[in-house]
């Protein structure tokens, strides 16, 4: 199908952006990759009046390694995250999960700003986010904020972004040199929507886990930070410590049926990944399936 | 909605300066403005690949760029690309490959798989089914085409050396 008529107006600068979206209101729509707007317009489910086109925004490229964040612009595509030293070296997660992200053709034009913003229970982004603790930065006509990922995601396509604000960057907080992450999302196909996903960043000291943030995606409106990680951490891991984070991360859990997977589907999905993260953190082998029923 | 946007680029090498409404995808406007079909609509979401071309060399949806937004870029078409013989050794390939029937996918196949080869040389069959995981065909079974990329590919090799 095709997109309604829209009017198009370049963006030359945040601020220019921002009087753009005021002047317009809800009827604007900020076009950075489009590779989620356009199949959206394109499927009518979204009619935007105008687009307001930011691709032109210097100010909101590039990967910057300061003392104590690595700062990605919002405009950095998917394919500039799988090709940069910055955050290899201090993102590794990214790298991971952006290599999963639809296809090459996609992660050419799709952007990083636009994916968050967007806010797709099961895109990968948001989760990564969160499992790193990162800031997103965000400008409106008020001024600038900074919000922990944490509260920017709020359910399905639902940010803390007001109508007239704009992401103009994300902050990633620097990693102990002990940390470690885990990535894995099950999908039909590589590409694919995933079907239930883990972001995972941690802290190894020994044998232990000092720290660990386990974020499920794809499970619920949102990204989930799990609390069932509080019974992994400082503790060692026993298959009867595990089969119970595993219990409790049921519980917390409100996976929905679709036609993708049921729920019981996605609870058991997401067990299956907590288990395959503890051991891979932990540089055990796989458990054996019996003992994740 | 109706004032058309001023445009300039390069479409396989020719200077092209118009207007279009901005509404107009890409692809449409190769189609519909400039005659090119061998760029192919299957969904217009992004998810099939029919429509691949390349933008400033780097392989897009043009179902899911705007005209307007490639204002002074260099857009390589099918059209282009089999013109110039960058892709003959593919097509041979996949023509003695049986890696096509009805044809549709294959102008987005070859430019994906050109793609592939100019990252990676030497793929192996995951690598190129990873890379054109992105391009569905419905005649095939994909087995072929993958045959005739690493067909190519190794044909390439044996070329350089």
């Amino acid at each position: 199908m095709k997109a309604s008529a829209f009017a198009y107006a370049r963006a030359s600068s945040v601020a220019n952006a921002l009087e753009l979206l005021v002047a317009h209101g809800d009827r604007a729509k900020i076009l950075s990759g489009g590779q989620s707007l356009l199949p959206a317009m394109n499927l009518r489910l979204v009619s935007p009046d105008v687009l307001v086109d930011i691709s032109d925004i210097a100010e909101l490229r590039g990967i910057t390694l300061k003392p104590d964040v690595l700062r990605i612009g919002a405009l950095t595509r998917h394919v500039d995250i799988l090709s940069s030293h910055e955050v290899a070296s201090r993102a590794p997660l990214l790298v991971e999960a952006v290599a999963q992200v639809a296809h090459p053709a996609i992660r050419n034009r799709g952007t990083l700003g636009g994916n968050l913003a967007h806010a797709d229970p099961a895109s990968e982004l948001p989760a990564c986010m969160l499992a790193l603790n990162a800031t997103i930065v965000v400008r409106g006509p008020a001024g600038e904020r900074r919000i922990v990922a944490n509260d920017f995601f709020k359910g399905i396509y639902e940010t803390a972004l007001s109508p007239v604000e704009l992401v103009t960057a994300v902050e990633v907080p620097v990693l102990p040199a002990n940390a470690m992450h885990f990535f894995y999302e099950f999908a039909r196909r590589r590409g694919d929507y995933a079907i239930a996903g883990l972001a995972a960043q941690a802290v190894l000291e020994g044998s232990r886990l000092a720290d660990l943030r386990l974020v499920f995606f794809a499970v619920g409106d949102r990204p989930i930070l799990a609390r069932a990680s509080e019974k992994l951490i400082n503790i060692d891991v026993t298959a009867s410590v595990l089969a119970e984070a595993s219990t409790s991360l049921g519980e917390e859990l409100n996976p929905h049926d679709d036609q993708q997977a049921s729920a019981g589907m996605r609870r058991h999905l997401a067990k299956v990944l907590l288990a395959r993260c503890v051991s891979g953190l932990l540089g055990q082998a796989d458990p054996p399936m019996e003992e994740l029923a | 909605m109706t004032v058309p946007v001023q445009l300039s680029l390069h479409v396989n090498g020719e200077r092209v300066d118009t207007d279009v409404l901005p509404r107009v995808s890409l692809a449409d406007f190769l189609r519909d403005y400039l005659k090119l079909t061998g760029t192919h609509l299957g969904c217009e979401h992004g998810v099939c690949g029919a429509c691949t071309v390349r933008v400033n060399g780097e392989i897009v949806r043009s179902c899911l760029v705007l005209a307007v937004q490639v204002d002074q870029a260099s857009v390589d078409t099918i059209e282009g690309l089999s013109d110039s013989g960058e892709l003959s050794d593919l097509q041979a390939a996949f023509r003695d490959r049986n890696a096509l029937q009805c044809g549709f996918c294959t102008p987005g196949m070859l430019i994906a798989a050109q793609d592939l080869l100019k990252h990676n040389p030497e793929p192996d069959r995951e690598l190129i089914r990873e890379h054109l995981s992105g391009n569905y065909c419905r005649c095939t079974g994909y087995h072929a085409i993958v045959d005739a990329v690493e067909m190519t590919a190794r044909r390439r090799i044996e070329r350089a050396q």
